[in-house]
């Protein structure tokens, strides 16, 4: 049992699991049309290499990685490309996209090659075939894996942590994968071990998913090369930051520090188990898992899903709504994004779909603020959420820089925990767009004066 | 006695010596020129200027040669006296005033959810780019409110900001602060707008909102003074060469086009008719009709008060009596 340390802060959601965590992952239907937008992670956008009319294979390259951060994207199944337009994206915004419309023979394209001998490439062949199937952060924020496992000259990485925490209440995605796919977790680390050479391995999971923590210490085996540790209960245990600081107690220094800057790297076990499937099939990321749930939905599922599927189908999968539903949100409770229309598609970084029912939405209007102090002892990054709402409503953009606004991860916890009901996380996200908007204009102001 | 006397007067000048000295040594050297060109200002501290307020934009004239006319409340006369302090020459600016290009009010326009979360637009943008069916739409959430420094800009019943052209100095915050770039700076005393800046397709427009410019092209092609063009299906206006004649209200179909006051009825005199008998130009009582003889004369609607002395008087029946609606 390896020591761990805690992070400061955090909330205790009740998690709801329930609805979700026997339901065995299925594979779900083929919809009657896919959207696959060109922007799925951060960095640059795709351009398409198809044109509308176009037929494609399934796992053909249909959009080029345009730069070192941006990934690839590929088609989920074969068919017909219909149009390339702005849709629906779960970023609440019309960005591009290629709309397919499957032939149903869901046909592989034939440059798919998978190798045995994988763990004797080299770590930057290894990289290569990583960038050019696609593979990026599953966990949500979608950054490219293989500018992650790009640590720069100078910075050295010790430690591997696979994330399987899944603090988030209701999802049960990443904690299916690790019990009915260990075998893929555990190569997938191998590949990435072999790529940085580390030595230290932990696989987090949080202590609430019992199951999971014997399955992958099963799938290690007797030797094992990697520790699994379970972890406190507690939200936001999987946010990479604070899972290095309650493992490897180092901390991640603040205003634009990275896990790297810290010899750490944090990957998803979604992320994990994509890097196998990628390097070993030679598979692209045309799928992922998905948990549909929340107490909206006729029967919640985990659903093997295509990339691009309108989670409208999916929900049909579920048997539909319950009852009127209240809100439709992409991702977690704590963290998800509200969505307005059933047409937004799945894309890499989406874990899950949570429907909730209209009698279970209570909007309260925010009171005054009561400085009672809570928001300050729940935020896990030690931030005063208080303070920075007011200096977002003043305006005081310079104050709030100061008061390390930036280093906010926007995981909710002082949101959800004040009692005067203050969209803290609102403010917050308003606080950060302001003052990069202040530094962009300071640059410009920079530049012209030179 | 004379002991306290001469103790006394000594400590003071003592003192003054030392005061004396200080003053001297410690003097801060302002130039004068600042305070008289601070005295000029309006004192709003707005920020138009791009400066910190009306003693940074003072100091910034007088020791960086930043140029007089750029305080924006103070207009033309500031500019001038600024100018005169300065011993520069100083072209006139026109003052100008904010509008707003949308006319889609609660009424007219649908919204795509129901926004909860702060009532601020910029907050609202974050929420998949706010709650309006249309991408180019004012949110109506009143950001402009809260920043105009002069209290000239109010939200209304229907949504929308109205902007007071009494309290308007033209400074330019609203529009910078504006995350729908929905308000612009037009030149004081222009009342005709497109009150649009969709650059959606005509349907797409029809879907989302009655009164959005569908990128027709009718008032383009009336415009006698070529103001008008079309880019990327939206109507837009070039106010250096509107002479708001007012031709594009009646045109536009989706009636976007708004300028002067309801209800209220112009003398329009149509240039291809008008020989420049200049009649009306003699009957006018308001003198609101100018041209040159033998050649087609305007009328100035900022003076015609719709009387129908030109029409009753034009012997090719080129003036027109036009009501607003």
């Amino acid at each position: 049992m390896s020591k761990v340390w805690r992070f400061q802060g955090g909330v205790h959601p009740y998690d709801k699991k329930d609805l979700s965590r026997d339901k065995p992952i299925e594979v779900a239907g083929l919809p009657p049309r896919l959207i696959v937008p060109l922007v799925q992670h951060i960095g640059a956008r795709c351009e398409p290499l198809v044109s509308s009319g176009e037929l494609v294979k399934k796992g053909q390259k249909i959009g080029e990685a345009q730069g070192f951060v941006s990934a690839p994207v590929h088609a989920p199944t074969s068919g017909k490309v219909t149009k390339i337009d702005n849709f629906p994206h779960p970023l609440g915004r019309f960005l591009p996209a290629i709309e397919i419309e499957p032939d149903g023979s869901d046909e592989w394209t034939e440059d798919i090659q998978g190798r045995e001998d994988f763990l004797s490439l080299s770590p930057d062949d290894l990289r290569a075939v990583i960038r050019e199937k696609g593979i990026v952060g599953m966990g949500g924020a979608a950054f490219p894996t293989h500018v992650k496992l790009s640590p720069p000259q100078g910075k050295t990485i010790d430690t591997l942590i696979i994330n399987g925490s899944e603090c988030e209440p209701y999802l049960t995605a990443d904690f299916r994968l690790m019990v009915e796919q260990s075998d893929k977790v555990i190569q997938g680390m191998r590949i990435m071990m072999t790529i940085l050479g580390v030595e230290t391995l932990f696989i987090a999971i949080e202590a609430n998913k019992p199951e999971a923590i014997h399955a992958m210490r099963e799938a290690l085996g007797n030797e094992p090369f990697a520790k699994v540790v379970p972890l406190k209960v507690k939200y936001p245990q999987g946010a990479e930051k604070q899972l290095i600081k309650t493992l490897v107690n180092r901390e991640v220094p603040s205003s634009g520090g990275l896990p790297m800057d810290v010899g750490v790297l944090v990957q998803n076990v979604g992320t994990t188990a994509s890097i196998f499937d990628a390097v070993r099939f030679g598979i692209p990321l045309v799928e992922r898992v998905v948990t549909v749930t929340g107490e909206g939905i006729r029967e919640p599922k985990n659903l093997r899903v295509r990339i691009g599927t309108p989670i409208g189908y999916l929900i049909e999968t579920c048997g539909g709504f319950l009852e009127t539903p209240g809100k439709v949100i992409l991702g977690g409770p704590m963290m998800g994004v509200s969505q307005y229309t059933t047409d937004i598609p799945v894309v890499k970084g989406t874990s899950g779909i949570l429907v909730f029912p209209a009698t279970h939405v209570h909007v309260e209007d925010p009171q005054s603020c009561i400085r009672c102090g809570t928001c300050v002892r729940v935020c896990p990054k030690n931030l005063v959420p208080s303070a920075l709402a007011l200096f977002a409503k003043r305006g005081l953009l310079d104050e709030a820089e100061r008061h390390y606004a930036l280093d906010c991860i926007e995981c909710g916890s002082c949101a959800f925990a004040c009692p005067a009901k203050i969209p803290l996380v609102h403010w917050l996200r308003y606080l950060k767009g302001e003052v990069l908007a202040k530094r962009a204009r300071q640059r410009e102001r920079e530049t012209n004066k030179k | 006695m004379i002991e306290a006397v001469i103790t006394l007067s000594g400590i003071g000048l003592l003192a003054s010596l030392g005061l004396g000295l200080a003053a001297k040594k410690f003097a801060v050297h302002r130039n004068p020129m600042i305070d008289k060109v601070e005295q000029t200002l309006p004192g709003g501290n707005c920020g138009a200027c791009g400066m910190a307020g009306c003693t940074a934009y003072a100091k910034a004239v007088v020791e960086e040669g930043v140029p007089v006319n750029a305080c924006a409340p103070g207009g033309a006369e500031t500019a001038r006296q600024i100018a005169q302090i300065m011993g520069v020459d100083v072209s006139p600016t026109e003052s100008r005033v904010a509008v707003l290009l949308c006319k889609g009010g609660k009424g007219e326009s649908l919204s795509r959810f129901e926004y909860q979360g702060i009532m601020d637009c910029k907050a609202a943008m974050i929420v998949a780019g706010g709650n309006k069916a249309c991408a180019y739409g004012c949110l109506g959430l009143g950001t402009c409110e809260q920043v105009c420094p002069f209290d000239a800009i109010h939200i209304d019943r229907t949504g929308l900001p109205v902007i007071d052209e009494e309290k308007c100095t033209g400074c330019g915050i609203c529009v910078q602060n504006c995350p729908k770039q929905v308000l612009t700076l037009a030149p004081q005393g222009m009342r005709v707008h497109v009150r649009c800046h969709s650059h959606d397709k005509g349907g797409k427009v029809k879907k989302v909102c009655q009164v959005g410019c569908i990128g027709c092209g009718a008032c383009v092609r009336v415009c006698p003074y070529d103001a008008l063009s079309l880019d990327d299906g939206l109507s837009v206006m070039d106010y250096s060469r509107c002479r708001q004649c007012g031709l594009c209200i009646d045109q536009c179909p989706t009636h976007n086009i708004t300028g002067l006051i309801q209800g209220q009825s112009k003398a329009r005199i149509d240039p291809s008719v008008c020989t420049g008998c200049t009649r009306c130009d003699a009957v006018c009582p308001v003198d609101a009709i100018s041209g040159q003889s033998e050649k087609p004369h305007a009328v100035d609607d900022s003076r015609c008060i719709g009387c129908g002395l030109c029409r009753s008087v034009c012997p090719v029946d080129a003036v027109t009596m036009l009501t607003f609606r």
